[in-house]
Protein backbone atom coordinates (compact mmCIF):
# COMPACT_ATOMS: atom_id res chain seq x y z
CA UNK A 1 0.00 0.00 0.00
CA UNK A 2 1.80 3.30 -1.08
CA UNK A 3 1.69 6.36 1.47
CA UNK A 4 0.07 10.01 -0.07
CA UNK A 5 3.25 12.00 1.67
CA UNK A 6 1.63 14.80 0.56
CA UNK A 7 -1.57 14.89 2.34
CA UNK A 8 -1.48 16.49 5.59
CA UNK A 9 -2.48 14.98 8.58
CA UNK A 10 -4.53 16.76 11.42
CA UNK A 11 -4.42 15.48 14.89
CA UNK A 12 -6.61 17.26 17.94
CA UNK A 13 -4.97 17.36 21.35
CA UNK A 14 -8.44 17.07 22.61
CA UNK A 15 -8.53 14.05 21.45
CA UNK A 16 -5.06 12.69 21.54
CA UNK A 17 -2.21 12.70 24.45
CA UNK A 18 0.57 14.84 23.80
CA UNK A 19 2.71 11.52 24.06
CA UNK A 20 0.65 10.17 21.45
CA UNK A 21 0.97 13.28 19.11
CA UNK A 22 5.00 12.84 19.41
CA UNK A 23 5.43 9.45 19.14
CA UNK A 24 3.66 9.74 15.13
CA UNK A 25 5.83 13.14 14.59
CA UNK A 26 8.93 10.50 15.69
CA UNK A 27 7.91 8.34 12.95
CA UNK A 28 6.08 10.70 9.94
CA UNK A 29 3.62 9.41 7.29
CA UNK A 30 3.06 12.28 6.26
CA UNK A 31 4.75 15.78 5.12
CA UNK A 32 2.18 18.09 6.43
CA UNK A 33 0.91 18.07 10.08
CA UNK A 34 -1.71 20.47 11.63
CA UNK A 35 -2.05 20.37 15.38
CA UNK A 36 -5.60 21.44 16.83
CA UNK A 37 -6.67 22.35 20.28
CA UNK A 38 -2.75 22.79 22.28
CA UNK A 39 -4.50 24.44 25.45
CA UNK A 40 -0.94 25.01 26.20
CA UNK A 41 0.16 21.64 26.98
CA UNK A 42 4.20 21.14 27.36
CA UNK A 43 6.63 19.51 25.06
CA UNK A 44 4.22 19.18 21.87
CA UNK A 45 6.28 18.87 18.57
CA UNK A 46 9.48 17.98 20.54
CA UNK A 47 12.18 15.95 19.37
CA UNK A 48 11.28 15.77 15.80
CA UNK A 49 14.18 14.87 13.54
CA UNK A 50 12.67 14.81 10.00
CA UNK A 51 11.77 16.91 7.22
CA UNK A 52 7.87 17.80 8.10
CA UNK A 53 5.96 20.89 8.69
CA UNK A 54 3.62 20.61 11.83
CA UNK A 55 1.54 23.77 12.50
CA UNK A 56 -0.03 24.46 15.73
CA UNK A 57 -3.60 26.47 15.94
CA UNK A 58 -3.13 27.84 19.32
CA UNK A 59 -0.86 28.41 22.29
CA UNK A 60 1.83 26.08 23.31
CA UNK A 61 2.88 25.34 26.90
CA UNK A 62 7.04 24.55 27.81
CA UNK A 63 9.90 23.21 25.23
CA UNK A 64 7.30 23.16 22.57
CA UNK A 65 9.68 21.93 19.62
CA UNK A 66 12.62 21.18 21.83
CA UNK A 67 15.74 19.46 20.42
CA UNK A 68 13.77 20.25 17.06
CA UNK A 69 16.11 18.68 14.43
CA UNK A 70 15.33 19.54 10.57
CA UNK A 71 12.03 19.57 10.63
CA UNK A 72 9.43 23.26 10.33
CA UNK A 73 7.25 23.74 13.31
CA UNK A 74 4.89 26.69 13.04
CA UNK A 75 3.01 27.70 16.03
CA UNK A 76 -0.52 30.26 15.51
CA UNK A 77 0.03 31.64 18.99
CA UNK A 78 2.20 32.09 22.40
CA UNK A 79 4.49 29.68 23.60
CA UNK A 80 5.90 29.04 27.21
CA UNK A 81 9.32 28.76 28.31
CA UNK A 82 11.85 27.49 26.33
CA UNK A 83 10.44 27.56 23.07
CA UNK A 84 12.87 25.26 20.33
CA UNK A 85 15.42 24.83 23.53
CA UNK A 86 18.38 23.02 22.34
CA UNK A 87 17.16 23.15 18.67
CA UNK A 88 19.65 21.41 16.49
CA UNK A 89 18.04 22.44 12.84
CA UNK A 90 15.40 23.34 11.07
CA UNK A 91 13.01 26.04 11.79
CA UNK A 92 10.34 27.33 13.83
CA UNK A 93 8.30 30.14 14.03
CA UNK A 94 5.74 31.85 16.48
CA UNK A 95 3.15 34.43 15.68
CA UNK A 96 2.73 35.28 18.98
CA UNK A 97 4.79 35.97 22.33
CA UNK A 98 7.37 33.57 23.90
CA UNK A 99 8.40 33.43 27.60
CA UNK A 100 11.40 32.97 29.12
CA UNK A 101 14.42 31.39 27.52
CA UNK A 102 13.86 31.21 23.89
CA UNK A 103 15.94 29.28 21.68
CA UNK A 104 18.08 28.17 24.87
CA UNK A 105 21.74 26.46 24.33
CA UNK A 106 20.07 25.99 20.87
CA UNK A 107 22.70 24.85 18.20
CA UNK A 108 21.19 25.16 14.91
CA UNK A 109 18.36 26.11 13.01
CA UNK A 110 16.04 29.41 12.70
CA UNK A 111 13.89 30.13 15.37
CA UNK A 112 11.69 33.52 14.18
CA UNK A 113 9.46 35.05 17.38
CA UNK A 114 7.14 37.32 15.89
CA UNK A 115 6.01 39.23 19.49
CA UNK A 116 7.62 39.94 22.05
CA UNK A 117 10.66 37.72 24.03
CA UNK A 118 10.69 37.52 27.55
CA UNK A 119 13.72 37.05 29.78
CA UNK A 120 16.94 35.19 29.09
CA UNK A 121 16.37 34.25 25.17
CA UNK A 122 18.77 32.51 23.37
CA UNK A 123 21.09 32.07 26.81
CA UNK A 124 23.75 30.19 26.17
CA UNK A 125 22.98 30.09 22.32
CA UNK A 126 25.49 27.71 20.65
CA UNK A 127 25.03 28.77 17.10
CA UNK A 128 21.28 28.94 16.31
CA UNK A 129 19.88 32.07 14.35
CA UNK A 130 16.95 33.77 16.47
CA UNK A 131 14.84 37.14 15.25
CA UNK A 132 12.36 38.46 17.01
CA UNK A 133 10.02 40.68 16.20
CA UNK A 134 9.25 42.65 19.00
CA UNK A 135 11.54 42.91 22.43
CA UNK A 136 13.47 40.88 24.15
CA UNK A 137 13.49 40.84 28.25
CA UNK A 138 16.49 40.78 30.55
CA UNK A 139 19.71 38.68 30.48
CA UNK A 140 19.27 37.69 26.97
CA UNK A 141 22.05 35.93 25.26
CA UNK A 142 23.59 35.52 28.72
CA UNK A 143 26.59 33.62 28.37
CA UNK A 144 25.67 33.24 24.40
CA UNK A 145 29.02 31.27 22.91
CA UNK A 146 28.06 31.47 18.87
CA UNK A 147 25.29 32.11 17.23
CA UNK A 148 23.14 34.94 15.92
CA UNK A 149 19.99 36.93 18.11
CA UNK A 150 18.54 39.85 16.16
CA UNK A 151 16.23 42.00 17.67
CA UNK A 152 13.62 44.49 15.60
CA UNK A 153 12.16 46.03 19.06
CA UNK A 154 14.56 46.52 22.33
CA UNK A 155 16.42 44.82 24.98
CA UNK A 156 16.02 44.50 28.81
CA UNK A 157 18.50 45.04 31.26
CA UNK A 158 21.63 42.99 30.85
CA UNK A 159 22.12 41.82 27.52
CA UNK A 160 24.92 39.61 26.50
CA UNK A 161 25.97 39.22 29.93
CA UNK A 162 29.14 36.86 29.71
CA UNK A 163 28.82 37.01 26.26
CA UNK A 164 31.34 34.71 23.79
CA UNK A 165 31.06 34.80 20.76
CA UNK A 166 27.46 34.85 19.19
CA UNK A 167 26.26 37.87 17.71
CA UNK A 168 23.58 40.58 18.84
CA UNK A 169 22.31 42.91 16.79
CA UNK A 170 19.15 45.53 18.14
CA UNK A 171 17.49 48.08 16.29
CA UNK A 172 15.95 49.74 19.39
CA UNK A 173 16.99 50.64 22.78
CA UNK A 174 19.25 48.57 25.27
CA UNK A 175 17.92 48.77 28.67
CA UNK A 176 21.74 48.26 29.69
CA UNK A 177 24.59 46.13 28.85
CA UNK A 178 25.81 43.02 30.76
CA UNK A 179 29.06 42.08 32.26
CA UNK A 180 32.04 42.24 29.26
CA UNK A 181 29.05 42.65 26.76
CA UNK A 182 30.07 45.91 24.24
CA UNK A 183 28.54 48.09 21.55
CA UNK A 184 30.82 46.80 18.41
CA UNK A 185 31.01 48.47 14.93
CA UNK A 186 28.63 47.22 12.25
CA UNK A 187 30.83 46.60 9.31
CA UNK A 188 30.02 45.63 6.07
CA UNK A 189 30.06 41.73 6.62
CA UNK A 190 27.69 42.10 9.58
CA UNK A 191 25.17 44.30 7.35
CA UNK A 192 25.46 41.52 4.92
CA UNK A 193 24.96 38.63 7.52
CA UNK A 194 22.34 40.48 9.45
CA UNK A 195 20.15 41.61 5.26
CA UNK A 196 20.44 38.13 4.67
CA UNK A 197 19.41 36.60 8.15
CA UNK A 198 16.43 39.44 7.93
CA UNK A 199 15.17 38.48 4.88
CA UNK A 200 15.07 34.63 5.62
CA UNK A 201 13.09 35.55 8.74
CA UNK A 202 10.44 37.64 6.54
CA UNK A 203 11.63 41.23 7.59
CA UNK A 204 13.54 41.67 4.42
CA UNK A 205 11.81 45.36 4.81
CA UNK A 206 14.22 46.53 7.34
CA UNK A 207 17.23 48.12 6.99
CA UNK A 208 20.42 46.33 8.93
CA UNK A 209 22.03 49.47 8.55
CA UNK A 210 18.87 51.05 11.07
CA UNK A 211 20.46 48.17 13.65
CA UNK A 212 23.84 47.86 16.14
CA UNK A 213 25.83 45.57 16.59
CA UNK A 214 26.93 44.22 20.85
CA UNK A 215 29.65 41.52 21.48
CA UNK A 216 32.03 40.41 23.76
CA UNK A 217 34.81 42.47 24.85
CA UNK A 218 37.13 39.07 25.84
CA UNK A 219 37.99 40.31 28.96
CA UNK A 220 37.02 37.64 30.57
CA UNK A 221 37.67 34.84 28.91
CA UNK A 222 40.67 34.48 31.50
CA UNK A 223 40.44 35.33 34.99
CA UNK A 224 42.38 38.77 35.30
CA UNK A 225 42.52 40.40 38.83
CA UNK A 226 41.67 43.99 37.57
CA UNK A 227 38.02 42.33 36.19
CA UNK A 228 37.27 40.79 39.93
CA UNK A 229 34.43 43.80 39.46
CA UNK A 230 33.00 42.59 36.49
CA UNK A 231 32.35 39.78 37.97
CA UNK B 1 7.03 24.96 41.73
CA UNK B 2 3.71 25.44 43.00
CA UNK B 3 0.82 26.54 40.54
CA UNK B 4 -1.33 30.30 41.33
CA UNK B 5 -4.46 30.83 39.63
CA UNK B 6 -6.76 34.13 39.92
CA UNK B 7 -9.64 34.90 38.27
CA UNK B 8 -11.96 38.01 38.31
CA UNK B 9 -15.65 37.62 36.87
CA UNK B 10 -16.51 40.95 34.93
CA UNK B 11 -20.12 39.67 33.94
CA UNK B 12 -23.33 38.46 35.80
CA UNK B 13 -22.59 35.32 34.12
CA UNK B 14 -18.75 34.82 34.96
CA UNK B 15 -19.61 35.53 39.03
CA UNK B 16 -22.74 32.78 38.49
CA UNK B 17 -19.83 30.32 37.13
CA UNK B 18 -16.35 32.00 39.06
CA UNK B 19 -16.25 28.50 41.09
CA UNK B 20 -16.38 26.61 38.31
CA UNK B 21 -14.23 28.26 36.21
CA UNK B 22 -11.61 28.13 39.19
CA UNK B 23 -11.95 25.22 39.96
CA UNK B 24 -11.20 24.06 35.83
CA UNK B 25 -7.93 26.26 36.56
CA UNK B 26 -6.55 24.60 39.65
CA UNK B 27 -7.10 20.71 38.20
CA UNK B 28 -4.65 22.13 35.35
CA UNK B 29 -2.15 23.47 38.22
CA UNK B 30 -2.27 19.91 40.19
CA UNK B 31 1.06 18.84 38.74
CA UNK B 32 2.49 21.85 40.24
CA UNK B 33 1.34 21.27 43.38
CA UNK B 34 0.25 17.86 44.41
CA UNK B 35 0.74 18.50 48.62
CA UNK B 36 -1.66 20.53 49.30
CA UNK B 37 -4.08 23.30 47.55
CA UNK B 38 -6.70 26.25 48.73
CA UNK B 39 -8.54 28.69 47.78
CA UNK B 40 -9.93 31.87 48.04
CA UNK B 41 -13.67 32.96 46.84
CA UNK B 42 -14.51 36.53 47.68
CA UNK B 43 -18.40 36.41 47.78
CA UNK B 44 -22.01 37.20 49.49
CA UNK B 45 -20.91 40.41 51.14
CA UNK B 46 -22.47 40.09 54.94
CA UNK B 47 -22.80 43.65 57.01
CA UNK B 48 -20.64 45.75 58.58
CA UNK B 49 -22.19 44.62 62.18
CA UNK B 50 -20.93 40.38 61.62
CA UNK B 51 -18.00 38.75 60.21
CA UNK B 52 -16.86 35.75 58.34
CA UNK B 53 -14.91 33.08 59.48
CA UNK B 54 -13.13 30.10 57.82
CA UNK B 55 -11.80 27.98 60.78
CA UNK B 56 -10.06 25.04 60.78
CA UNK B 57 -9.29 22.31 63.74
CA UNK B 58 -6.73 19.45 63.78
CA UNK B 59 -9.71 16.71 64.33
CA UNK B 60 -13.67 16.94 63.77
CA UNK B 61 -14.33 16.53 67.41
CA UNK B 62 -12.15 19.95 68.09
CA UNK B 63 -13.92 21.80 65.73
CA UNK B 64 -16.96 21.06 67.41
CA UNK B 65 -15.94 21.59 70.76
CA UNK B 66 -14.59 24.77 69.00
CA UNK B 67 -18.45 25.74 67.62
CA UNK B 68 -19.53 25.03 71.06
CA UNK B 69 -17.11 27.32 72.77
CA UNK B 70 -17.76 30.28 70.22
CA UNK B 71 -21.20 30.50 70.25
CA UNK B 72 -21.56 30.96 74.08
CA UNK B 73 -18.07 33.37 73.89
CA UNK B 74 -19.05 35.22 70.63
CA UNK B 75 -22.29 33.78 69.37
CA UNK B 76 -22.51 32.23 66.16
CA UNK B 77 -25.20 33.34 64.14
CA UNK B 78 -25.14 30.43 61.01
CA UNK B 79 -22.27 28.13 60.20
CA UNK B 80 -21.55 25.60 57.28
CA UNK B 81 -19.40 22.44 58.10
CA UNK B 82 -17.12 21.39 55.51
CA UNK B 83 -15.36 18.11 55.22
CA UNK B 84 -14.38 17.21 59.08
CA UNK B 85 -12.42 20.13 60.81
CA UNK B 86 -13.43 23.08 58.40
CA UNK B 87 -16.39 25.47 58.97
CA UNK B 88 -17.53 28.83 57.72
CA UNK B 89 -19.00 30.80 60.85
CA UNK B 90 -20.86 33.96 60.95
CA UNK B 91 -20.79 35.81 64.26
CA UNK B 92 -22.04 38.94 65.49
CA UNK B 93 -18.76 40.55 66.32
CA UNK B 94 -16.19 42.54 64.35
CA UNK B 95 -14.02 40.08 62.18
CA UNK B 96 -10.68 41.63 64.65
CA UNK B 97 -12.54 41.00 67.62
CA UNK B 98 -13.49 37.58 66.21
CA UNK B 99 -9.78 36.90 65.42
CA UNK B 100 -8.51 37.70 68.75
CA UNK B 101 -11.00 36.32 70.51
CA UNK B 102 -10.07 32.70 68.92
CA UNK B 103 -6.23 33.46 69.15
CA UNK B 104 -6.96 33.85 73.11
CA UNK B 105 -9.83 31.29 73.63
CA UNK B 106 -8.99 28.24 70.99
CA UNK B 107 -5.37 29.01 70.14
CA UNK B 108 -5.56 25.20 68.55
CA UNK B 109 -7.90 26.02 66.12
CA UNK B 110 -6.58 28.36 63.26
CA UNK B 111 -8.56 31.31 61.72
CA UNK B 112 -7.89 30.83 57.93
CA UNK B 113 -9.53 34.05 57.15
CA UNK B 114 -11.37 36.76 58.47
CA UNK B 115 -14.00 39.88 56.91
CA UNK B 116 -17.02 40.56 55.11
CA UNK B 117 -16.91 38.46 52.10
CA UNK B 118 -13.60 36.28 51.79
CA UNK B 119 -14.23 32.94 52.46
CA UNK B 120 -10.51 30.47 52.29
CA UNK B 121 -10.60 27.01 52.33
CA UNK B 122 -7.08 24.97 52.30
CA UNK B 123 -5.54 21.72 53.28
CA UNK B 124 -3.15 19.49 52.84
CA UNK B 125 -4.86 16.98 50.40
CA UNK B 126 -4.54 16.49 46.33
CA UNK B 127 -6.08 19.49 44.57
CA UNK B 128 -8.98 16.90 43.00
CA UNK B 129 -9.60 16.07 46.64
CA UNK B 130 -9.72 19.38 47.36
CA UNK B 131 -12.06 20.74 45.02
CA UNK B 132 -14.27 18.06 45.95
CA UNK B 133 -14.39 17.95 49.09
CA UNK B 134 -14.84 21.58 49.75
CA UNK B 135 -17.71 21.31 46.58
CA UNK B 136 -15.62 24.53 45.16
CA UNK B 137 -17.20 23.96 41.58
CA UNK B 138 -20.26 25.00 42.74
CA UNK B 139 -19.41 28.07 44.48
CA UNK B 140 -20.28 31.72 42.94
CA UNK B 141 -18.56 34.81 43.73
CA UNK B 142 -17.18 38.08 42.55
CA UNK B 143 -13.41 36.45 42.24
CA UNK B 144 -11.13 34.09 43.56
CA UNK B 145 -7.21 33.20 44.20
CA UNK B 146 -6.06 29.36 44.26
CA UNK B 147 -2.72 27.40 44.79
CA UNK B 148 -1.76 24.39 44.72
CA UNK B 149 1.31 23.73 46.85
CA UNK B 150 4.76 21.78 46.33
CA UNK B 151 6.62 22.17 48.97
CA UNK B 152 10.22 22.87 49.20
CA UNK B 153 10.50 25.69 52.38
CA UNK B 154 8.61 24.08 55.01
CA UNK B 155 6.81 21.38 56.34
CA UNK B 156 3.42 19.88 54.52
CA UNK B 157 0.34 20.79 56.59
CA UNK B 158 -2.71 22.25 56.68
CA UNK B 159 -1.66 25.62 57.90
CA UNK B 160 1.41 25.84 55.46
CA UNK B 161 -1.06 25.51 52.25
CA UNK B 162 -1.71 28.83 50.90
CA UNK B 163 -4.10 31.47 50.69
CA UNK B 164 -1.95 32.86 53.78
CA UNK B 165 -4.24 35.75 55.43
CA UNK B 166 -2.87 38.75 55.53
CA UNK B 167 -5.53 40.84 56.74
CA UNK B 168 -9.30 41.45 56.52
CA UNK B 169 -10.43 40.15 53.23
CA UNK B 170 -6.85 39.91 51.73
CA UNK B 171 -5.39 36.96 51.09
CA UNK B 172 -1.57 35.83 49.35
CA UNK B 173 -0.76 33.21 47.55
CA UNK B 174 3.41 32.42 46.15
CA UNK B 175 4.78 30.53 43.75
CA UNK B 176 9.04 30.86 44.50
CA UNK B 177 10.97 30.81 47.78
CA UNK B 178 12.58 33.48 49.75
CA UNK B 179 15.89 33.29 51.37
CA UNK B 180 15.50 36.12 53.93
CA UNK B 181 12.42 35.14 55.69
CA UNK B 182 14.36 34.13 59.05
CA UNK B 183 14.88 38.08 59.75
CA UNK B 184 11.80 39.24 58.57
CA UNK B 185 10.09 36.73 60.78
CA UNK B 186 12.25 38.05 63.93
CA UNK B 187 11.50 41.65 62.77
CA UNK B 188 7.87 41.43 62.45
CA UNK B 189 7.47 38.71 65.38
CA UNK B 190 8.72 41.89 67.83
CA UNK B 191 6.24 44.35 66.70
CA UNK B 192 3.71 41.52 67.39
CA UNK B 193 2.84 39.53 64.75
CA UNK B 194 1.60 35.92 65.92
CA UNK B 195 3.26 33.16 63.45
CA UNK B 196 1.37 29.77 63.37
CA UNK B 197 4.37 28.16 60.73
CA UNK B 198 7.96 28.10 59.75
CA UNK B 199 6.66 29.35 56.13
CA UNK B 200 8.19 31.73 54.06
CA UNK B 201 5.20 32.73 52.38
CA UNK B 202 3.41 32.94 55.95
CA UNK B 203 6.30 35.77 56.72
CA UNK B 204 5.61 37.56 52.70
CA UNK B 205 1.95 37.95 53.80
CA UNK B 206 2.62 38.55 57.32
CA UNK B 207 4.94 41.46 55.51
CA UNK B 208 1.71 42.66 53.19
CA UNK B 209 -0.56 42.74 56.43
CA UNK B 210 2.00 44.89 58.56
CA UNK B 211 2.83 47.55 55.64
CA UNK B 212 -1.06 47.86 54.61
CA UNK B 213 -1.59 48.24 58.96
CA UNK B 214 0.92 51.44 58.59
CA UNK B 215 -1.18 52.99 55.84
CA UNK B 216 0.21 51.68 52.72
CA UNK B 217 -2.53 51.01 49.92
CA UNK B 218 -1.84 47.28 48.44
CA UNK B 219 0.41 48.84 45.46
CA UNK B 220 2.50 50.89 47.89
CA UNK B 221 2.88 47.54 49.88
CA UNK B 222 3.59 45.24 46.78
CA UNK B 223 6.08 47.90 45.94
CA UNK B 224 7.95 47.29 49.14
CA UNK B 225 8.47 43.78 48.15
CA UNK B 226 11.05 44.87 45.95
CA UNK B 227 12.80 45.81 48.52
CA UNK B 228 12.88 43.90 51.24
CA UNK B 229 12.02 40.85 50.16
CA UNK B 230 14.95 38.50 49.14
CA UNK B 231 14.14 35.42 46.69
CA UNK B 232 11.75 34.61 44.07
CA UNK B 233 8.58 34.63 43.99
CA UNK B 234 5.35 35.52 41.68
CA UNK B 235 2.30 36.76 44.47
CA UNK B 236 -1.47 37.35 43.89
CA UNK B 237 -3.01 39.18 46.56
CA UNK B 238 -6.76 39.47 46.90
CA UNK B 239 -8.90 42.29 48.30
CA UNK B 240 -12.86 42.80 48.60
CA UNK B 241 -12.24 44.10 45.78
CA UNK B 242 -10.15 42.86 43.08
CA UNK B 243 -6.72 41.33 42.78
CA UNK B 244 -3.40 42.34 41.87
CA UNK B 245 -0.04 40.45 40.97
CA UNK B 246 3.77 40.88 41.36
CA UNK B 247 6.65 38.85 40.15
CA UNK B 248 10.20 39.58 41.27
CA UNK B 249 12.79 41.73 39.09
CA UNK B 250 14.90 38.35 38.31
CA UNK B 251 11.45 36.52 37.01
CA UNK B 252 12.07 33.08 37.57
CA UNK B 253 8.90 32.22 38.67
CA UNK B 254 6.00 32.20 35.70
CA UNK B 255 2.79 34.08 35.51
CA UNK B 256 0.38 34.36 32.41
CA UNK B 257 -2.26 36.62 32.02
CA UNK B 258 -5.67 36.92 30.17
CA UNK B 259 -8.50 38.87 29.98
CA UNK B 260 -11.56 38.87 27.80
CA UNK B 261 -15.23 40.99 28.04
CA UNK B 262 -16.32 38.13 30.57
CA UNK B 263 -13.35 37.93 32.64
CA UNK B 264 -9.58 39.02 33.91
CA UNK B 265 -7.21 35.59 34.96
CA UNK B 266 -3.86 34.76 35.43
CA UNK B 267 -1.83 31.65 36.35
CA UNK B 268 1.43 29.76 36.27
CA UNK B 269 0.80 28.45 33.00
CA UNK B 270 -1.09 29.13 30.63
CA UNK B 271 -3.11 26.00 30.29
CA UNK B 272 -4.80 26.72 33.31
CA UNK B 273 -6.22 29.99 30.93
CA UNK B 274 -7.05 27.12 28.03
CA UNK B 275 -9.74 26.06 30.66
CA UNK B 276 -11.72 29.19 30.02
CA UNK B 277 -14.87 30.29 28.00
CA UNK B 278 -13.33 32.33 25.15
CA UNK B 279 -9.89 31.70 26.11
CA UNK B 280 -8.87 31.28 22.24
CA UNK B 281 -9.68 34.96 22.15
CA UNK B 282 -8.18 36.56 24.55
CA UNK B 283 -5.75 39.23 25.44
CA UNK B 284 -2.87 37.05 26.64
CA UNK B 285 0.06 38.74 28.22
CA UNK B 286 3.22 37.66 30.24
CA UNK B 287 3.35 40.05 33.34
CA UNK B 288 6.92 42.53 33.44
CA UNK B 289 9.25 41.66 36.02
CA UNK B 290 9.26 43.81 39.21
CA UNK B 291 5.82 45.92 37.99
CA UNK B 292 2.69 45.75 40.16
CA UNK B 293 -0.64 44.68 38.33
CA UNK B 294 -3.48 44.90 39.75
CA UNK B 295 -7.57 44.81 39.03
CA UNK B 296 -10.68 46.37 41.03
CA UNK B 297 -14.08 46.81 40.23
CA UNK B 298 -13.33 50.23 39.38
CA UNK B 299 -10.13 49.64 37.13
CA UNK B 300 -12.80 46.81 34.65
CA UNK B 301 -16.38 48.25 34.59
Amino acid sequence: MSVDLTAARTLSLADHTVRELNAALHAPDAERWEVLDPGGRHAIAAGLDAEISVEVAGHVGYYCAGMNQRASVHIRGNCGVGIAENMMSGKVVVDGDASQAAGATAHGGLLVIEGNAAARCGISLKGAEIVVGGSIGHMSAFMAQSGTIAVCGDAGEALGDSIYEARVYVRGEVASLGADCVAKELLEEHRLQLGELLERAGHGDLDPGEFRRYGSARRLYNFDVDDAGEY
Amino acid sequence: MCGIIGIFAKTEESERRLGEYAAQMLLQMADRGPDSAGMAVYRDPISERESKLCVQAPTGAALEAALEAARAGIGVETHHLIGERHALLVVPVPAEEAQHWFERELPEVAVDSAGRSIELYKDAVAPRDFIETFGLATMSGSHALGHTRMATESRVTPEGSHPFSTGLDVCLVHNGSLSNHNRLRAELAREGTVFRTENDSEVAAAYLTSKLRGGATLEQALEGCLEDLDGFYTFAVATADGFAVLRDPIACKPAVMAETDDWVAMASEFRALATLPGAEGATVWEPEPGVVYDWGKAAVR
